[in-house]
């Protein structure tokens, strides 16, 4: 059991990689056996996925103890999910073997894996969104009276592992905030009593509060002795929660560390080279000329009873990024949308330039210059089953260079997306690719950099950078902040709060669909912001 | 290289459907006591002769623009059953307008297809705007509205649209459309390639079934139209962010849809009929559908699949002579269309497989070590 600790020959190590010089406080994979417990509750040992012409998985070990919370991190592409997948069964590996609690096994289904006691939390949500909560959390699994379900044993059970910020079991799952979501996919698992769980990214949605709420339950379910598997990207919450460290990179395990001896400036050279960035705003660029205005805009929610967004008023000037400080479901989604057209208001005017737009179309907001980013990258920003290039266009599926009058332009849309996939550094073979193949923060760079080569006038942004790694998300702070320079106004909507402090000129706090404090960005502290956030100073 | 091996499975997925029908078909032939050797024998002899091949042509013509009719609703993730309704009440009024009025040939040909396609485009549409307007599922609307069309048309034709016939005439039926509404047959074309037809007219309709082939690949893969189209079928939700409107893409779906149906019965009206009957052939608009399956709403595809739909009707009718019930073509058409079903699922998955395969291998080009 031990050599599965030690299997990353040295050689390889791409040779691109830590080089001749490894992170300073990191311990190579062997060392750190020499002082683990004999317990094993996961050991993938030489786990490969290989595909005509490529290895995407390179025979990657991971050893992860009974009952810790073990953090994989790497940059985008590098395996992660892939490795998770095969773990979880969903995708069965070419060679390797998955030892659960020292058992070899091969799962061939998600069921197989359920049944192992593995439970895993997608990067992507994978709910029915016309079913209740409920329904969500017990299908499938469903506690039975004879051959009824049994709904009130389902019930009692999903308030018993909600604790206190039980949700309520008889909401539709679309009417939830991507926050809340999160939390029907961990009760599922939870519900089919998993000990193993696998958190693909589950804090890029979250604000920091959310995510030390999440922590709680994660630590008090680490006491229980349920063990953990946490990807993320957000290298101090790693340092925070994990038990111990895996670094991924190009498909292969590079090492493992110690996240009590290693920096988030290591771990991100570890991961791709290169230093963290920061979200550092220099020069302000902001002038008096006002782009997109809301005067007043409000929208009323689906049984018309209760302001969704009540009387919202802001202003977005030429050559300013305008942040929204929220928990999310706080009325942002509604905000973007009512900007944008995709939803009515029910009071107020949206100004562009000066020119009331209040009832202008989607397509002719987009056409006026407004671009978007959208908060649910697969229900509102992708075509999964179609090529990057087709993904591209869309939004601009009217302009050039995607369009020639009523015909579409193939190859300038192609030309442009292969200048996205070049500035953005999406990787992909090709722009033919469809792009369900990408990987998660792969397919977030395309979106973001379609916006920007399209160069819009005003730019609605909800979470550019997430899923996206340490190295590229400098590159896309760097290409808003050249853009801004440019004339460009962005207003940011964000839960990371270092993003939004470090990028905005001007910041305000949504709360229950109001705007209830501007606060200056050079002033404020990530800690205060979070209490105007939830309300708690005012 | 992913195109080509599309389509290699494809015609494979579709070949391997077809010989295993024919294997059942041969049971089913030897169960009911015929040799299936010998039937389909006769078949291919009689299949391969000029006047039945050029026959099946004439039978693929309205079953191409059927399925083309049904394909377009399939894009966006529309599926209009109502095709039959749409071109017998088109056929109808268009063969009632053509009679009525006097114009010099092009233009009187044109007036009836562009009346046909109007009148689809109308009994389609308002489907659509029931879908948008008052959440009526298309399938359901579309039935019912078949049903209605059947109706009507038995109406309008009694009452209305008939012509006076003489004593002992007890066909009911409109008047003649003069020879200036006719369409020319192909059949010297044929001719002077050395071909004879026989006593069978190659329909001119052929001719605008090839050109609608284009234009339907052209509209779904080269317009604007065709993209939203696509990308409202695969996601509702990032059509409408891309400021797609879904409620007009149904409805103009749902418009050309049946605008094409109205297609379907025009090559028998302008080429054999010159007028509607109440004998005027049926059932075209639910094989179209058959058809759009069996060609993966492909124009290429469905272009085989009428062809071969039309090969199998012709060369069937000779069992008939040879007193072998005709009805097995029937359930030869079914079988095919099971089969082409599954394997269609089956290899779907296959494909699915080896794009990924090969996406990551394109992924690390620097690993390649197998094909
Ligand atoms: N279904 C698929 N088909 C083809 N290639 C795939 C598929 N899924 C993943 N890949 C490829 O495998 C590689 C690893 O992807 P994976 O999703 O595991 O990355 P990741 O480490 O999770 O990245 P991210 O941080 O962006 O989520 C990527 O380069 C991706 O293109
Ligand atoms: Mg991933």
């Amino acid at each position: 059991m031990s050599e599965a600790n030690g299997a990353t020959a040295p050689g390889s190590i791409p040779p691109e990689g830590i080089g001749g010089k490894p992170g300073p406080r990191c311990e190579t994979l062997g060392s750190a056996g020499s002082v683990r417990p004999v317990s094993l509750a996961i050991e993938l040992v030489g786990i490969t996925k290989r595909y005509p012409g490529v290895i995407a998985n390179d025979r990657i070990n991971l050893a992860v103890r009974e009952g810790e919370i073990h953090a994989v991190v790497g940059e985008n592409g590098a395996g992660k999910s892939t490795l998770m997948k095969i773990l979880y069964g969903m995708i069965p590996p070419d060679e390797g073997e998955v030892r659960i609690r020292g058992e070899a096994t091969t799962m061939s289904s998600a069921r197989d894996a359920i049944e192992a006691g593995i439970g895993m939390v997608h990067q992507h949500f994978m709910l029915a969104e016309q079913m209740t909560v409920l329904e969500n959390v017990i299908l499938g699994a469903e506690p039975r009276q004879g051959l009824k379900i049994d709904f009130g044993e389902a019930r009692r059970r999903i308030e018993e592992i909600g604790g206190e910020g039980a949700l309520d079991a008889d909401r539709m799952v679309e009417e939830l905030s991507v926050g809340e979501k999160q939390r029907v996919e961990i009760a599922k698992v939870l519900f089919r009593g998993a000990q193993i769980l696998i958190l693909d990214e589950p804090t890029a949605v979250l604000v920091p509060q959310e995510v030390e709420e999440l922590f709680v339950s994660l630590r008090e379910l680490r006491e229980r002795g349920v063990t953990i598997i946490f990807i993320s990207h957000k290298l101090d919450e790693v340092l925070e929660i994990a038990d111990s460290i895996t670094v991924i990179r190009a498909g292969r395990t590079v090492a493992t560390a110690d996240p009590r001896r290693i920096s988030t400036r290591d771990l991100a050279e570890l991961m791709v080279g290169a230093e963290l960035p920061t979200a550092e705003t220099r020069l302000s660029t902001v002038t008096d000329q006002v782009l997109l205005q809301a005067e007043g805009i409000g929208t009323l929610s689906e049984d018309g009873d209760r302001w969704v967004i009540e009387d919202v008023s802001l202003r977005i000037h030429r050559g300013e990024v305008l942040g929204i400080a929220g928990v999310e479901g706080n009325g942002q989604r509604e905000l973007v949308d009512i900007l944008m057209g995709l939803r009515s208001a029910d009071s107020g005017r949206v100004l562009l330039g000066g020119e009331d737009i209040t009832g202008m179309s989607t397509l002719r907001r987009r056409e006026a210059g407004i671009g978007l980013i959208p908060a649910d990258r697969h229900g509102m920003g992708l075509l999964l089953g179609s090529p990057l290039w087709e993904n591209a266009m869309l939004g601009y599926q009217s302009q050039p260079p995607f369009a020639r009058g009523w015909l579409v332009d193939g190859a300038g849309a192609r030309r442009r997306t292969e200048d996205v996939v070049d500035q953005f550094d999406v990787r992909t073979p090709g722009v033919e690719v469809k792009i369900h193949a990408l990987s998660g923060g792969n397919q977030q760079k395309l979106l973001v950099g379609k916006e920007m080569l399209a160069t819009p006038q005003v730019l609605l942004a909800s979470h550019p950078t997430r899923g996206i790694d340490v190295g590229a998300q400098a590159a896309v702070w760097e290409s808003i902040r050249a853009a801004r320079a440019e004339g460009l106004g962005v207003l940011l909507i964000s839960a990371d709060l270092d993003e939004l402090i470090g990028l905005s000129d001007a910041l305000m706090v949504i709360l229950r669909g109001r705007l209830v404090a501007t606060v200056d960005p050079g002033q404020v502290t990530p800690a205060e912001l979070g209490s105007y956030m939830t309300g708690a100073s005012q | 290289m992913r195109a080509n091996r599309r389509l290699v499975y494809a015609v494979v997925s579709s070949g391997l459907a077809i010989v295993f029908a024919l294997l059942v078909s041969a049971v089913i032939l030897a169960v009911s006591g015929n040799n299936p050797f010998e039937a389909y024998g006769q078949m291919f002899e009689y299949g391969v002769r000029v006047d039945s091949l050029a026959s099946a042509v004439n039978r693929a013509v309205p079953l191409y623009f059927s399925a083309m009719a049904v394909a377009v609703g399939f894009k966006m993730g529309l599926f209009n059953i109502g095709v039959e309704g749409q071109y017998r009440i088109a056929v109808l009024i268009a063969a009632a307008v053509g009679a009525a009025i006097a114009l010099p040939g092009p233009l009187h040909v044109l007036t009836i297809i562009l009346t046909a396609m109007a009148v689809g485009a109308a009994w389609s549409g308002f489907a659509g705007y029931l879908k948008v307007k008052r959440g009526v599922h298309e399938v359901i609307s579309t039935i019912m509205l078949n049903y209605v069309a059947t109706g009507m048309g038995a109406f309008l034709l009694a009452n209305w649209l008939r012509q006076e016939n003489p004593p002992g005439d007890l066909v009911i039926k409109t008047p003649e459309i003069p020879q200036s509404g006719r369409l020319p047959s192909l059949n010297q074309l044929l001719e002077w390639v050395g071909l004879d037809p026989g006593r069978v007219n190659l329909y001119g309709m052929a001719v605008l079934a090839v050109v609608a082939g284009f234009g339907f690949h052209v509209l779904i893969n080269h317009t604007r139209f065709g993209f939203e189209l696509r990308a409202s079928g695969a996601s509702a939700g990032a059509a409408r962010t891309a400021g797609i409107d879904p409620g007009r893409m149904v409805v103009l779906t749902m418009v050309i849809s049946g605008a094409i149906a109205g297609l379907v019965g025009m090559a028998h009206l302008l080429g054999f009929f010159h007028r509607y009957t109440i004998d005027f052939p049926t059932m075209l608009g639910f094989t179209g559908i058959a058809v759009a399956l069996l060609g993966r709403n492909h124009p290429v595809g469905m272009a085989a699949g009428a062809l071969l739909f039309g090969w199998f009707d012709r060369a069937t009718q000779i069992l008939d002579l040879r007193g072998i019930p005709k009805e097995i073509v029937f359930i030869l058409q079914g079988v095919i269309l099971l089969s082409v079903v599954v394997a269609y699922a089956v290899v779907e998955v296959r494909i699915r497989a080896a794009e990924s395969r090969a996406v990551t291998g394109a992924l690390r080009p620097g690993a390649e070590d197998e094909s």
